[in-house]
């Protein structure tokens, strides 16, 4: 079982409230996923839930449980950190062993369920090297490793991957989900990387200066972002926001059309602009288009465009994908 | 980047380190020469330097006369034992000073290193008469206290510089693995700092054995280490170079030794997180 919940939990360092309040509930089994850009609390955050910090009010329930005043140890709960955090000193295998031997297990029992971790992580051939002698990917395994034997009642993971390069980070995401639907032990999962985010979770909670933002499904958060900041946030490239008389014709303060909503002709449409920049990925180009008495827009079209710098193009905001915002940023039905 | 160096260059400075070397190591060269000298030889003017009539009287005079195998023993259980008091205290302070800083934790460090600034004979009437009134007067008991108490500032210094290169993302894993305070000190922190371990205790087994000035005050006879040993050779009743030498020689070989077996290790924790 592995049931989170956060009541009114709040940190403060020194004057500065870090976290103001939040009320998060966690299901068991569900991967969680917190994301914000850099500052927004969501780090402090899991390490409040993994008990590396004291909350300064508020309760933290673990299975129903009151863990507010309870030591990492005896929450139950496994990390995985961004630097790996492995101990230098030791094998592989005593860095998996070290849980099972801290919680007193017999040696042969520590043995066999070491192998077995080792073998779902493809890590048996590297049981006697040193941290020091693997690759960054199967320093991350070895980390995850030491979190499963424990048999936690949920893993957190901290920026995990933010040391990898591009390509192995792509397959550790997939490791990890993969993970996720073998183990089915909840996952709460702190990243900064909204692709992350998006292609990971059952659940995202978008943090902004402490406070949640929006919580809900991937999709949920893609196609009904609750404010001017969870638009801005979710989705790449980022949605465009158009403020000013085209906004006001549409009775909102702020406009919002993701790249990908917006239809292109080369001869008609409702608004006229140049291109600036065609960016091309193959599969879709990303124009960024001058709009007159708008600004930048962005726009998507298909891979195999060949509008180039300097091109005058059409652009028509499609049919009910569009979001509005009133003056505080928020979401207008 | 690489700097260009001519070879004139390098024969300058190569024999430049060699003199201050030599000047540096010369006073000790001189005491090791002076001990196979008659008390003759030892003053005579002009001194020879080589050339003179070797002599092994002077260190049988000397075992004759006093009782090497003890005072050296004094002086491993005094040097040894105060340091590993010394560690067994710092590595829990350095700990906290290290890894849960407070706002003062800088001006304590500070404060415990200004006690080594204090000319030392400043409080040695008020330790004379603890010492006396507690019965710890020429005492190994009292020597490994009261010379835990003179290097303790200086271990916790030194260790606290090599926890501080810890990260502390491990110790926050080991408390996540179910590590108690204990486990993660005994299991992680100090395997980790070993080299930094191993050269503080190295660095002061010698501040401890060299120590005169307290061993010399608080002990005579029973307790007195090879410090006292030497100096019972420079009595007023007149000087014996060479026997006085001898002594020295007897007294500094087992640390000369020591140290230069474990250069490699002093040296390498001496620059321990100077260059990554």
């Amino acid at each position: 079982m592995g049931r989170i919940t956060l009541r009114n939990v709040a940190k403060r360092f020194g004057d500065v409230a870090v976290i103001p309040s939040i009320n998060l509930e966690v299901e068991d089994g569900e991967f969680v996923v917190f994301v914000g850009p850099s500052g927004c609390g969501k780090s402090t955050l899991l390490r409040l839930i993994a008990g590396l910090e004291d909350v300064s009010g508020g309760v933290i329930e673990i299975d129903g449980v009151n863990a507010t005043e309870l030591p990492p140890a005896r929450r139950g709960l496994a990390m995985v950190f961004q630097s790996y955090a492995l101990y230098p000193h030791m094998s592989v295998r005593k860095n998996i062993a070290f849980p099972l031997k801290m919680a007193g297990m017999e040696p042969a029992e520590i043995a066999r369920k070491v192998e077995a971790a080792a073998a779902v992580l493809n890590l048996t051939g590297y049981l006697d090297r040193r941290p020091g002698q693997l690759s960054g990917g199967q320093r991350q395994r070895v980390a995850i490793g030491r979190a499963i034997v424990r048999e936690p009642a949920a893993f957190l993971f901290d920026e995990p991957l933010s040391n990898l390069d591009a390509a192995l980070r792509v397959n550790m995401r997939l490791e990890i989900s993969e993970l996720h639907q073998t183990l089915k032990t909840t996952m709460i999962y702190v990243t900064h990387d909204q692709v992350e985010a998006m292609t990971m979770a059952d659940k995202i909670v978008v943090l902004n200066l402490g406070r949640i933002e929006q919580v809900g499904s991937p999709l949920d958060l893609y196609r009904a972002p609750a404010n001017l900041f969870v638009a801005g946030f979710i989705g790449s490239p980022k949605m465009n926001l158009i403020d000013g008389p085209e906004a006001a014709r549409q009775g909102a303060a702020t406009i919002g059309l993701r790249p990908e909503h917006i239809d292109l002709s080369g001869s008609a449409g409702i608004w006229r602009g140049t291109v600036g920049i065609a960016e091309h990925l193959g599969s879709d180009t990303f124009l960024r288009v001058q709009v007159e008495g708008i600004g930048m827009i962005t726009v998507r079209a298909g891979g195999d465009t060949d509008l180039r710098h300097g091109d005058a193009v059409w652009l028509t905001p499609q049919p009910g994908r569009m979001h509005r915002f009133d003056a505080d940023g928020k979401a207008m039905a | 980047m690489a700097r260009k160096t001519t070879t004139a260059r390098k024969a300058t400075v190569t024999m430049l380190a060699w003199t201050i070397g030599f000047i540096i190591f010369f006073p000790v060269l001189w005491t090791i020469l002076t001990s196979f000298k008659t008390e003759g030889e030892a003053i005579a003017a002009p001194p020879s330097f080589l050339f003179f009539d070797w002599t092994m009287e002077n260190y049988l005079t000397v075992n004759e006369r006093s009782d090497y195998p003890r005072h050296f023993w004094n002086s491993v259980v005094i040097s040894v034992g105060s340091t590993l008091l010394g560690v067994l205290i710092a590595i829990p302070a350095a700990w906290s000073l290290a890894f849960v800083p407070g706002r003062r934790t800088k001006d304590v460090l500070m404060w415990m290193l200004s006690t080594k600034m204090m000319p030392a004979v400043g409080v040695l009437v008020p330790m004379y008469l603890i010492f006396r009134d507690a019965g710890l007067l020429d005492t190994k008991t009292g020597l490994v206290g009261v010379l835990t108490l003179i290097n303790l500032p200086i271990i916790v210094w030194m260790l606290y510089t090599y926890f501080k290169e810890i990260p502390a993302e491990i110790l926050e894993a080991a408390r996540m693995d179910g590590a108690s305070l204990r486990s993660e000190i005994l299991y992680v922190l100090t395997p980790m700092a070993l080299p930094g371990i191993a050269s503080t205790l190295l660095l002061n087994i010698i501040l401890a054995w060299n120590e005169a000035f307290w061993t010399l005050n608080l002990a005579a006879a029973k307790a007195a280490p090879l410090t006292a040993f030497i100096a019972s050779y420079s009595s007023p009743e007149g000087l014996f170079y060479a026997k006085l030498s001898a002594a020295s020689t007897m007294a500094i070989a087992p640390i000369l030794i020591l140290g230069w077996f474990s250069q490699k290790q002093l040296v390498r924790g001496l620059t321990f997180g100077a260059v990554k």
